[in-house]
């Protein structure tokens, strides 16, 4: 079996227009969740999120590009560019023809469809632009990566609500660990912050009006967030021989499906992805130094994957940090996990932990060192990622210091 | 502005040349512009003299509508302006 390594990151988010931007945020524990801005925000209940602010795509993509290109697209390119500038890679021949791209979405193009919904239901019209369905359609991210650096083998779209992202780098990472591609694109993207998305969430009663904030005995819902982060996963050889610097190395996934209920957790779904990631890996509970949390900030969500840690880690949950940087960035659904990735590679990279913000009051049943409100110092060398989405479907990945 | 102008303006657009590049014997193909462009084109007409163009995609030679070149294109804009007031 092949190793796997990262080499490259690239991202943008509520914190940051850059990974480094990102990190800096996540150091010093900042919220970048405020008053959403859009259209008939005035009838939502829930008017907070973690918004992009300041991007300015008609700059940076020109007026065809812009005609094919939802928000969730934007975003995807503009953390693909810095992610494949950051590696120092270009796709030809036979690189070009194995090496492939596999993005995690929920929604996909939901802009697109609320904007022409909008369009013909609210104002009555009866045309459409001619590129709704190429703008809209959940692989739209993958394939403009696909054709912006000529990857031309396995490209798809993995749609998994919440854990979309982490299968998706998942699939990456087993992809080139079984040797079918020696470098893929991967990550996740999500752009579902318009009046739609957030009414639909809404429904839910899950949102909180004011803050998120895992693992606090207060907390009271989650906030949605926005944007992408994409990675360069390529083979340790490759990367080796051609000189470029790893940032850290993916060393186990396990996926599982709950098989119980459409929206509440699993312990044991949750329990069984996180051994089955250290089972894939080869490793003791013990060498885990580090877990980003799912830490969604609802009732439901934290308690159970506290548990889920406390099962599978024994006496040793005592000893991990576990945080959610979702009281930062917000959740970005399809998106999350590969944000989430990069206070992973922060951990193992520069031994430090991002905080869980918005932390106030200790929960018995979140009783785990979740970092609260300020980040931490600490030299750790695995680091879990988790993912449990709507629908019972999780997806763990397990990452070394490189 | 009349219909001849409206349409070399929107061709013009697509194809990214000024109005004077475009002529009546200029062809989508000499313009540069794919089939892509061609039914965004479509779409910028019908939505500047909301008219509704019978264009298929799959089969343009069937269509009724004639692309062979932009003097066609204003031509059959102009008889569907017309059928409609």
């Amino acid at each position: 079996m092949k190793r796997v390594v990262i080499t490259g990151a690239g991202t943008i988010n509520a914190l940051g227009q850059s990974v480094s931007a990102t990190l800096e945020a996540m150091r010093e524990g900042r919220c970048g969740i405020g008053p959403l801005e859009f259209r008939d925000v005035e009838r939502l209940a829930i008017q907070i999120g973690g918004q992009v602010r300041g991007f300015e795509a008609e700059g940076r993509f020109n007026r065809q590009q812009m005609s094919l290109y939802d928000r969730f697209t934007q975003f995807t390119l503009t953390a693909a560019a810095e992610a494949i500038g950051q590696a120092g890679i270009s796709f030809h021949g036979d690189l070009s023809a194995r090496s492939g791209v596999v993005l995690g979405t929920s929604g996909g193009g939901m802009t697109t469809l609320d904007e022409n919904y909008r369009s013909v239901y609210e104002d009555g019209k009866n045309r459409v632009h001619p590129f709704v369905v190429p703008k809209l359609m959940n692989n739209a991210a993958a394939s403009h990566v696909s054709m912006e650096y000529n990857l031309k083998g396995p490209s798809f779209t993995v749609a998994t609500a919440c854990a979309s992202s982490n299968h998706a780098m998942g699939l990456a990472f087993q992809m080139i660990r079984s040797g079918a591609a020696p470098v893929m694109i991967t990550g996740g993207s999500e752009s579902m912050l318009c009046f739609g998305g957030v009414k639909a969430w809404e429904g839910l009663r899950v949102m909180s009006k004011d803050a998120c904030r895992p693992f606090s005995a207060n907390r009271n819902g989650m906030v949605q967030g926005e944007g992408a982060a994409v990675f360069v996963f390529e083979e340790y050889d490759h990367a080796r021989k051609r000189g470029a610097e790893i940032l850290a190395e993916v060393v186990g996934f396990a996926m599982t499906s709950d098989a119980s209920d459409i929206v509440m957790p699993s312990k044991q779904g949750a329990a069984r992805a996180m051994a089955g990631a250290l089972a894939d890996a080869g490793l003791n509970g013990d060498e885990v130094g580090y877990i980003n949390a799912h830490g969604t900030g609802t009732a439901a969500n934290d308690k159970t994957e506290c548990a889920a840690v406390a099962d599978v880690f024994g006496p040793h949950a005592d000893n991990l940090m576990i945080s959610s940087t979702k009281s930062m960035h917000g959740h970005l659904i399809g998106g999350t996990g590969a944000v989430e990735l990069l206070a992973c590679i922060m951990a193992l990279r520069d031994g430090v932990i991002a905080p869980t913000i918005g932390y106030e009051e200790p929960d018995p049943e979140c009783a785990l060192d979740v970092v609260p409100n300020v980040a931490r110092e600490a030299q750790v060398d695995v680091v879990l990622s988790n993912a449990f989405a709507f629908g019972g479907l999780n997806a763990v990945l397990a990452l070394r210091r490189a | 502005m009349s219909i001849r102008d409206k349409v070399i303006a929107i061709i013009a657009e697509q194809a990214v040349l000024e109005p004077s590049d475009v002529t009546e014997t200029s062809t989508l193909e000499d313009l540069g512009i794919d089939s892509l462009g061609l039914v965004e084109s479509i779409f910028a007409i019908e939505e500047e003299f909301d008219i509704s163009i019978p264009f298929n995609a799959n089969e343009p030679s069937q269509s009724d509508f004639d692309i062979t070149n932009v003097g066609a294109i204003i031509a059959g804009i102009e008889k569907l302006v017309a059928e409609q007031s």
